[in-house]
């Protein structure tokens, strides 16, 4: 599902009240809606009834290590960063039963679970999370031996895509080349634009889908100036990243930083606690779980989500590969920045920013790399 | 969050899932040493035999216990008998280890990169392994000793730890003199009796009738021998490029989808485990990678 851009729709603007159209179309096709919405003194994802359920008046302010919700003056329907949650938790669920199995006599007999995926309408997704979606693709689906309930997963997706021009503190998409636009991946995008008491939408759409469902919505051709607009504000957005990162030539310095005193300094404040993994929108290493019934007549496989941070995830016979807590931090850095481009061709790291936002404490991706990056370049050329 | 709902749909479709195992039973144990046996599985559902290439490996389940990455042992020539020989040293290997006639494993695969079957045939086969690491070699000696007439040379270099834990010495034993097979073996330490070489494996190289100008060597054993080895293979002049090894890492689907045996750009399980020396020569002597 990429769209290239001659399979667009032409531009369209519509009022904000008809945003509500839109959700109408999309439980008329038995779409479940996912989307931005209040809970827990957070942005996160959860199911839309009406747009009525959207973080309507809200904002978030982010920086290494903290998250606040806060009021904000206009009534945007998307003035916000990226949460916690991205659509991995959807399609790579933390926990999934593969199958069961029950003894019998001497053996044992395996019954597979029945993986099933409902039609889930993301509203409001962001380039940065489109991209990490293009990502899992290529871990889960573009294998020889790729994975069957991921693909179900991602077969009933529809995506309507928002227009970043809100980027976090913690933000540096930009620096990825994974956003603020949304240039990939989706069915519908939108532009939500609010300026001098003008409040208005400009919507493309990106497939066929998308074309049917724009079809629908109570709309206006978009004008020159709407347009105009609209890329004034990604490019205002383009400097308003809270973060940066030096891509060029990434890969090789990390490659060569693997004994670097940096490592050591970070693992010094790394808690191991993971969060970084969990609320990544790429990083998918996962866990078998064998569990069985008190009577022991009866187990089931689970996958769940696991991560680097554990000991235990690098464990075999007589101890841990990756003991130490420098050696797990490296592993997730040098996996997201260099290894994972020889892996799947693209970096691992879409430039959202969650990790530096929800590290307790506010280790940050960037500062780290820069760091290493710095002193690469003013190292002896001996210095690995 | 998303979790998955109560009241799993189920379907028993053996077949494709890669993630789903297939029942084995197991038809004969062997006790190899004091810790390390064989099991030979059969297949119990209709099955045209169990084909695989030397080195590559299975997931072994144990009803309620757990899975673990096994090489396969057995010879790729007889593709009805499943061998693992495998230690027990963990909660899945100490539960393989109570298995008796007729009970049932699941197993995934084969996975996993083989020897280089093609490049070493008719040519001469340099084989050094430590200790368990022969299991994943046997294949390869069964392969290479059944081309009799179109190969070359075969020289195994074995360590094990003591006398009692040589592994297959029956087999060797056979091998050496039906089959023409140069082996040496050496124990790290013996009693009286131990007629043999004392010492590493490594010690062994220097002196192996080998030429380096021509063979391919094999390696497999515990991390470090193989680095050693690899630096005496090179001091005899074998090339990076013809020397393979085969790693082990923590695996928890086999396929490259968990992420757990990550070796910088590799995952073990499907770009490994048998490796190319000069793929993985910068990555060796890091730690903790």
């Amino acid at each position: 599902m990429t769209p290239r851009p001659s399979e667009w729709g032409p531009p369209f603007r519509f009022k904000p009240e008809d945003l509500e159209s839109l959700f109408v179309v999309l439980h008329e096709q038995a779409y479940k809606i996912i989307g931005p919405t209040v809970n827990d003194d957070a942005i996160v994802l959860g199911e839309l009834n009406s747009t009525a359920d959207l973080p309507v008046g809200w904002t978030d302010e982010q920086s290494g290590g903290s998250y606040r919700l806060a009021r904000h003056s206009r009534p945007e329907f998307f003035h916000f960063a990226s949460g916690p949650h991205s659509l991995k938790q959807y399609l790579h669920p933390p926990s999934v039963c593969l199958w069961t199995a029950s003894r019998n006599g001497h053996g044992f007999e395996i019954m597979e679970k029945v993986q099933e995926a409902g039609k889930l309408a993301f509203v409001g997704v962001r380039a940065c999370d489109l991209h990490a979606l293009a990502i899992l693709d290529k871990v889960f689906k573009a294998g020889p031996l790729p994975d069957s309930s991921y693909a179900l997963r991602r077969s009933q997706l529809l995506v309507i895509a928002v227009n970043c021009t809100s980027p976090g503190g913690t933000c540096f998409c930009e620096s990825m080349k994974c956003g603020p636009q949304v240039d990939e991946g989706f069915d519908l995008v939108l532009t939500e634009i609010e300026d001098e008491g003008r409040h208005f939408f400009v919507g493309q759409a990106g497939s066929e889908s998308g074309r049917t469902i724009a079809a629908k919505i109570p709309q206006e051709e978009a004008s020159s100036t709407d347009l105009e607009r609209v890329e004034t504000m990604l490019n205002d957005a383009r400097t308003r990243m809270g973060r940066r990162l030096d891509t060029s030539d990434l890969k090789k310095q990390l490659y060569r930083s693997y004994d670097h005193p940096r490592w050591e300094e970070t693992a010094e404040r790394c808690l191991n606690c993971g969060n970084c993994t969990m609320v990544c929108p790429t990083c998918f290493c996962n866990t078998m779980e064998d569990v069985t019934d008190l009577s022991g007549v009866r187990a089931e496989r689970w996958r769940k989500w696991d991560s680097c941070f554990t000991t235990d995830f690098s464990y075999i016979h007589g101890g841990s590969i990756r003991s130490s807590a420098k050696s797990r931090y490296r592993q997730w850095l040098i996996h997201k920045l260099a290894t994972w481009v020889d892996q799947f061709g693209t970096f691992g790291c879409v430039g959202c920013g969650r990790c530096i936002t929800w590290c307790p404490v506010g280790i940050d991706l960037t500062e780290e790399t820069a760091a290493i990056l710095e002193s690469n370049s003013t190292s002896t050329p001996g210095m690995k | 969050m998303a979790t998955e709902s109560e009241g799993l749909k189920l379907r028993n479709a053996p077949g494709t899932d890669p993630m789903r195992p297939a029942l084995f039973e197991v038809h004969r144990v062997r006790q190899e040493t004091r810790d390390t046996f064989t099991l030979e599985l059969r297949s119990r559902g209709p099955s045209d035999g169990f084909q695989f290439l030397p080195g590559q490996f299975n997931m072994v389940y144990v009803f309620g216990v757990g899975e673990v990455p096994i090489s396969i042992s057995g010879d790729p020539n007889r593709p009805n008998a499943l061998f693992h020989t495998t230690r027990a040293v963990g909660a899945v290997t100490k539960a393989m280890r109570r298995l008796r006639r007729g009970d049932v494993l699941g197993i995934r695969g084969p996975f996993g990169a083989s020897w280089p079957v093609n490049e070493v045939s008719a040519r001469e086969v340099i084989i050094v392994a430590g200790g368990i690491g022969l299991a994943p070699l046997r294949p390869m000696i069964y392969q290479l000793l059944s081309q009799r007439d179109q190969r070359g040379r075969v020289v195994l270099l074995y360590g094990a730890r003591t006398p009692d834990e040589i592994l297959f010495t029956h087999e060797l034993q056979q091998w050496r003199t039906q089959l023409g097979l140069e082996a040496f073996v050496t124990v790290d330490r013996a009693h009286g009796d131990w007629q043999g070489n004392v010492g590493v494996v490594t010690t062994l190289i220097p002196k192996a009738p080998f030429d380096p100008s021509q063979a391919v060597a094999l390696v497999c054993g515990p991390e470090v021998m193989m680095r050693f080895t690899v630096m005496e293979l090179s001091k005899r002049g074998i090339s990076k490029n013809r020397i393979y090894i085969s790693m082990e890492r923590n695996m928890k689907c086999g396929i490259g989808l968990c992420g757990h045996c990550q070796f910088g750009p590799y995952y073990v399980c499907k770009d490994g485990p048998v490796f190319r020396y000069d793929q993985v020569q910068d990555l060796i002597p890091l730690r903790e990678i």
